[in-house]
Order: C-alpha cells, then structure tokens, then sequence
C-alpha cells in the first residue's frame, strides 16, 4: 500500500527512487512497476500548492497557483476532470492560469474540516492502474552486443526479439529493418504495455552509410501518426502512443573513444528522442579502464553537441537539477546483462560465471546495471514520456505545422473539419 | 627440436662414419650468429587490444606514446600502415621484429576496401624482393615480407561479420592468417566454445584458408602428438593482453584486475594466450616463414611472371623462351655505388684473411 502525502505538508525532500530517498524495499525479483507511480505523482505533490478561496462556500473552486501546473495536470489526468465534475456534481470553474502573486498557501490543517482534496490521489490512481502504462523502447547497436539479453534482463522477462521469434537465426541482416514486440507485463496490479523496437542490422555491413536513416524515419511516423489522431474531429479518449520514448544505444566496450558511427547516430537522434548512451558487455573493462572510457566518450559528447538524457536544458527546478547532474556524471552506464542464476554466498544472483569469478549484474561494485534499471523504470520512466510529449512530438509538430502553412495547404482534409481549426488554439490546448 | 640429433656412434662402424650428422648443428651455430628476422602485421579495428597482445608477447613497449585520435579526427581517418622494428635478444640468438600495424581498419562509417591499404602493402614487399632477387648484386638483400598476420575478431558478434570475411579472403592468398577472438574476458567459457565452433563453421563455409598448423611427424612421441592435437582443437585461439602485473595466488602475473577476480593471461584455464605464444614463437615461427617463401611468394612471383609474359605476347615483341624480366634499372650513381662497396667489401675480406694468416702463423 502506498503511503499518500496529505496535502499542505511539506514535499519529500527527494523524488522516491533516487539514491537518497525512501525507495521502499523491493524483492530484490521485482522489477517494481509500482515505483512508477510515484513518477506519476510529482504533477499531484505540486497540487499542493493550490489555493483554497477564502470565501468559502459550497462550491470548493481549485485554482491552481502557478501555471505551469496546467500543464502537467492536463497531460496526466484529462480524463480525471470531467470524472471529478460529475461526482461531487459542484460546478467548478475552468482552470485558468492566475498570476503568481497571489495569497500563499493555506495549510491542510488550517482547514476548516476536512475538504478531501487528496482523495483525488486516489481516484488518479485506480484509473491508471485500470488503464495501464506505456512504454515504447528502442534500442540500436551493432549485432552481439547484448540487446535483447539487456532488455529480458531489465524487464524480469522474455519480451526481446530473440525469445519470441520462433526458428530465431543469429544472421546478419543485410538492410536495417526495425522490428517491435509488444507485451503487457503485470506488477503488483500495475500492468504496463511495453513495446520493444529491435534495430537489426545497424552498423553491421561494411558500407554502414546512411544505416541510421530507417531508424530516423520510423521516429518521425509514430510522430506523424500521434499527430494524425490528435486532429482527428472526434478523436479516441486514449490516442494509443506508439512514439518511441527512450533510445538505449549500445556501445562497445572499446576502451578508446566513440566511434564515427556512433557520433552520427547520436547526433542525428538526438534532436528527435531521448537517448541513453550505455556501454555494453562492460565486464571487459577494469574499473580504470571504464572511468576513462566514460570521461572520453563525455568529452566526444560534449564535443560534438550531442545532448543525451536527461538534457541539461529540461531539468525543471534545482532538485531534478540536482537528481539529474548525478545521473549525468555517471552516463554512459556500464551494463551487463544476462538472464542466468548462480549462487553466490548462499544467495541466488544474475550474474555470468567465468573461471575467474562470478560478475553479478545487480552489485553496483561489478557494474551499472541497476543505476540503468533505476533510471529507466524506477525513477524516470513517467520523466522520459513526458519528454517526449511534450518536447520531442511538440517541436515535431510545430516543423510540421510551419511546414504545411508553408505550403498553403492544411495538415489534412481533417484540419478543415474541425471547423475553427486555429493553430494557436490548438497549442493553447496542449 | 630437429637441431637436437644425438647420433649413435657404435664402434666398428667408424670407418663407415662420414660426420654430416652435424650439419644440423652448424646451421644452428651459424643462424644463430646471423640472427633471425620476423614481420608480424597485426589488423582489426580499434579497441581490440592489439598493441596490448603485441605488447604481451614479446615483452616490450611498442607504443608509449601513442596518441588516440578522437572522434572528430577519426572520421576522416584512412587506413594507415605504420611500422615498428625491435630488436630482441635471448640467450645469444638475436631477433629483429618488425610489428605492422594498421590504424584506421574498420573504423570508418564507410568500410568498403578498407583491406586495400594492407594489400597494397604486402604487394609491396613481395615485389621488393623480387626485384631485389632478379638483381645483379643479392648479398644484401633485406626480407621485408610479412611472415604472419594476426588478425583480431571481435567476441562482441556472433562470429564473423561481414568485413572480417572479406578480409581474409583478400588476404587469404598472400599471407598466412591466423585469426584470433580478442578481449576473450568478455565471454564465459560456454559462450566461447559457441563462438570458436562459430568462426570454425563460417570459415570452412566461406572458404578461408587460414594458417593450418602442419602435422607432427608420425615418429614423435604420443605426447607431442596429443599437445599437437589440442592445439588444433583450440584453435581460433581467444587471447587476452595485458600490460599491468598484478599479484594473483601469492604471485606477481600479467593480468588484469577486476572487482569479480583476477584473469591471469598466461593461465591457460583462462585463455589461450599461452598456446599462440608457443606457437607463433617457440614451434611455428620457422614454418610461418617457410610458408611465406615457398607459397605466398612463389604464388606472387608466378602471377608477376605471367603478367609479364602476357603484356610482351601483346606487345608483339620477340618470343623468347625465356622471359625477359624487365629489371629495375638502376641509375648510374646507385651503380657506382654498389661497385664502390662491393671493392670496400673485398679488400676487408682480403685483410681480414691476411691477418687470420698472421694469427695462423704465430700460433704454429
């Protein structure tokens, strides 16, 4: 049972799921979907903040204080407003952006009786645990590099390419062909639809010019398809989104610097998704080796403008600064994955056993697995669609818009039959 | 092993004893005087572990200074061909190598012929020599030729990629490939022998004709034999370098230290650094030569030859039986030259006997 901050009372000091909150203890088994509700929750700890009106009468009006909060509210929960409308059957006002320099916060405990604000919490919580989670991720890197070994790994469960082709051939592919598998994953009541996108092919030929482009290019279509429903007059409730959320790209445990592949990959994808750098089969390199490696691959980086996740520019206030320049420091992470169990001082562990010693994949003193796992599913999971929402598909679109306002022609046919189709009203929206 | 004779000499028998048993022994002493030669080209893309097997091997130091490029440099990088002469000494017997290495291969977005360069280079040498042997004076001549190439897989694949394939079979024909899975502490030892019978199947599949080690004479012993056996078994060999010692079981050993363990490269429970040392040093090295010799270069002279005789054929020009090599001409300062030393050279000689006299005469 999670434990719900009332509200009024002070914030955490840190989000759960960093290494110095309260991330409450797992099996060790778990892959802990469960901890992506707390991700889900920051948009409601700054529901906090809202302003209670003085006069008070029936109508409890919930204006929030600062307007970037709409934002967030509207993304998440679009669906809860008309829910809480109907329920307590109050007319409330449209939520409006108010200026900043309003009253302060008025304290739950200064309230007379007992408003029950935070039991939209509660209702937030059972429609997303009703309706499930998405996740789409892509991961690219030259074949061997253990990919789908990573994602089983991550994920507790067989859902790479490898384990659900039946007659799977390890044959290099003469074309990049990107291939998804879908599966939906249940923890704890939380079920999450995870989508993985296999990149089969990249930089494996001889001639790897251009093997970057089908990857571009599907990018962009489940942009363009988001896009399309988004304009759609009567549009579905839940636009299903297969945009790719997070890119884990997989280097090689070279020991010397990015290779130009890499570099033009990232630099290409980096303006489009969200890409987490990691060094893969790290167990090639001692830990001297692995601090030099990271230094020079951060330089190269830095070199050649390329910003992986989490972009320094994104980072909302000074605690996620703070979250994420430690993340920062320690990308690409060293990883290792592997889907078999020894024993290891009576505990069975994930780890691959050598005749020098048995590398566990989930000790931090061998390799980054876990920091990767925490930051991709415990603790930036809702992080990374966001980005992707609301950065990556909104300068898509703006291209997009610009680029048939250009033309004079409209999106589509379906622009014109929403009749008012005003550009700034439909930014206004979002 | 064959410099060792111990022949029997039985009594009765000494007027049938002729004493050319011991020549094996005075090519030993005299080869050992000249000293040996070996070019060892070393290719494969970067952050293999090449300069640190090299290293390992021979004991030295190649590239203390080395600088990597990054990665805005390398994109533009060509393949390059940089050479490094050491000269090794061990109980008496002296030993020039030469280490080419091969910077830039396969490191490019584009990687189409990035073998050309190496080719390019062996050609090269062959053809050196071949001019140096048609030439009037061959007292002197410098063997260039690459003896052996090591030629460094990645354990990161599922075997042989694209670029490796094409690799050796550019090269297949004029040097002796001996391909070797590096960094082999990356894969447990299943996942090894998956590989090893991997690279085994798609180089027979692909036809690569790799170095294959020669069989041992059927009259040595069945240790030697066994020992032979596995070392086939085991090939391609999985190698790891190291340039850092570390203490493991209460010893100072090469070997890299991580938070899971020790790997000691020469421990041969842990890779296979061991067996491509004795080969390539202690057993082959003679037989990586003759290989060159008698095969590559005769197969490189034969083609040349051929060529040669075809452009005169279509030339028109006299049919003779005996072609007739088109010989480097040298000019006329390099021929005065040759005649100035070759006379330095014979009035030495001439001294050195008179004095060899003298010491004779004294002595008596």
């Amino acid at each position: 049972m999670l434990t719900l901050q009332p509200i009024g009372q002070t914030k955490p000091k840190s989000m759960p799921g960093s290494k110095q909150g309260h991330l409450p203890h797992l099996p060790q088994s778990a892959c802990d979907l469960s901890g992506v509700w707390h991700t889900v929750c920051p948009c409601l700890r700054k529901l906090s903040a809202f302003e209670v009106n003085s006069d008070l009468t029936t109508n409890v009006s919930i204006k929030p204080l600062t307007s970037d909060l709409q934002l967030e509210v509207e993304v998440e929960a679009s669906v809860q407003m008309e829910e809480r409308e109907g329920e307590d059957g109050v007319e409330q006002p449209p939520l409006c952006p108010i200026d900043p320099n309003t009253q302060g916060i008025i304290k739950g405990r200064d309230l007379f009786g007992y408003v029950g604000i935070e039991a939209v919490l509660d209702q937030m919580r059972r429609k997303t645990m009703k309706a499930g989670f998405e996740f789409n991720i892509m991961v690219v890197g030259q074949s061997g590099l253990g990919k789908s070994t990573l994602v089983n790994t991550l994920f507790k469960s067989k859902v790479s390419r490898k384990s659900c082709t039946p007659n799977y051939e390890e044959k290099i592919s003469k074309t990049v062909n990107l291939q998804s598998i879908c599966h939906v994953i249940e923890e704890k009541g939380v079920k999450m639809k995870l989508t993985v996108i296999d990149t089969p092919g990249f930089g494996d030929q001889i001639n790897n010019e251009n093997c970057w482009e089908p990857i571009v290019k599907y990018v962009n279509e489940q942009y363009e398809k988001y896009l399309r429903e988004e304009q759609h007059v009567n549009r579905k409730r839940r636009i299903p989104d297969t945009r790719v959320h997070c890119c884990v790209y997989f280097l090689p445990a070279t020991g010397h610097r990015l290779r130009p592949i890499d570099v033009e990959f990232m630099k290409r994808l980096g303006h489009i998704v969200s890409i987490v750098p990691v060094i893969a089969k790290a167990d090639t390199l001692t830990m001297e080796e692995r601090l030099e490696f990271k230094q020079r691959i951060r330089q190269d980086l830095e070199a050649n403008g390329i910003r992986v996740y989490p972009q320094k520019e994104y980072d909302e206030d000074a605690e996620d600064r703070i979250l994420n320049d430690k993340i920062r420091e320690n990308i690409p992470f060293a990883v290792v994955g592997t889907d078999k169990e020894h024993q290891v001082n009576g505990n069975k562990v994930l780890g691959r056993k050598t005749k020098w010693g048995i590398i566990e994949v989930e000790n931090v003193a061998h390799c980054e697995f876990a920091n990767l796992r925490d930051l991709l599913i415990r603790s930036h999971l809702q992080d990374l669609k966001d980005v992707t929402h609301n950065i990556h598909y909104e300068t898509y679109r703006v291209r997009r818009l610009n680029e048939s306002n250009a033309n004079g022609l409209g999106l589509s046919a379906l622009s014109l039959e929403n009749g008012t189709f005003d550009k700034n009203e439909a930014e206004s929206q979002l | 092993r064959g410099s060792e004779i111990c022949f029997k000499t039985q009594p009765g028998h000494d007027k049938e004893y002729v004493g050319f048993a011991t020549l094996p022994n005075q090519v030993h002493r005299k080869s050992v005087k000249k000293g040996f030669d070996f070019t060892l080209l070393v290719a494969g893309e970067s952050g293999l572990g090449k300069s640190t097997l090299v290293n390992s091997l021979f004991l030295t130091d190649l590239h203390k200074d080395r600088k990597l490029l990054n990665a805005e440099e390398r994109i533009n990088q060509t393949v390059e061909i940089t050479k490094h002469t050491v000269d090794i000494e061990e109980k008496g017997v002296k030993l020039k190598l030469t280490i080419v290495d091969t910077p830039g291969f396969g490191d490019a977005v584009n990687n189409t012929e990035c073998w050309k360069p190496i080719t390019d280079y062996i050609d090269q040498q062959f053809e050196q020599y071949f001019r140096d042997e048609s030439g009037l004076n061959r007292k002197n001549i410098q063997d260039n030729r690459v003896h052996c190439c090591l030629y460094f897989i990645p354990p990161f694949g599922h075997g042989l990629r694209p670029v490796d394939v094409q690799f050796m079979k550019a090269l297949m024909e004029k040097v002796n490939v001996v391909p070797l899975i590096s960094k082999a502490d990356c894969l447990t030892p299943g996942e090894m022998k998956k590989m090893k019978d991997r690279v085994r199947e798609e180089t027979d599949k692909y036809g690569l004709k790799v170095y294959q080690f020669p069989d041992c004479d059927s009259d040595e012993d069945e240790e030697f034999k066994q020992q032979d056996r596995e070392l086939k078994e085991s090939t391609p060999f999985a190698v790891i370098g190291s340039n850092t010692v570390v203490e493991a079981r209460g010893q100072r050993v090469r070997g890299r230290l991580y938070p899971w363990g020790i790997v000691e490269v020469e421990n041969p429970s842990h890779c296979d650094f061991v067996k491509l040392r004795n080969m390539l040093i202690r057993t082959h090295m003679h037989d990586l030569k003759d290989i060159t010799c008698d095969v590559h270069y005769e197969n490189y002279r034969a083609q040349c030859i051929q060529q040669m005789t075809s452009k005169l054929t279509q030339d028109n020009r006299v049919e003779s039986p005996i072609p007739i090599l088109p010989l480097s001409t040298p000019d006329v300062e390099t021929e005065k030259l040759i005649k100035m030393k070759d006379e330095e050279l014979r009035r030495m000689q001439e001294m050195l006997q008179k004095m060899q006299q003298q010491m004779h005469e004294q002595d008596l």
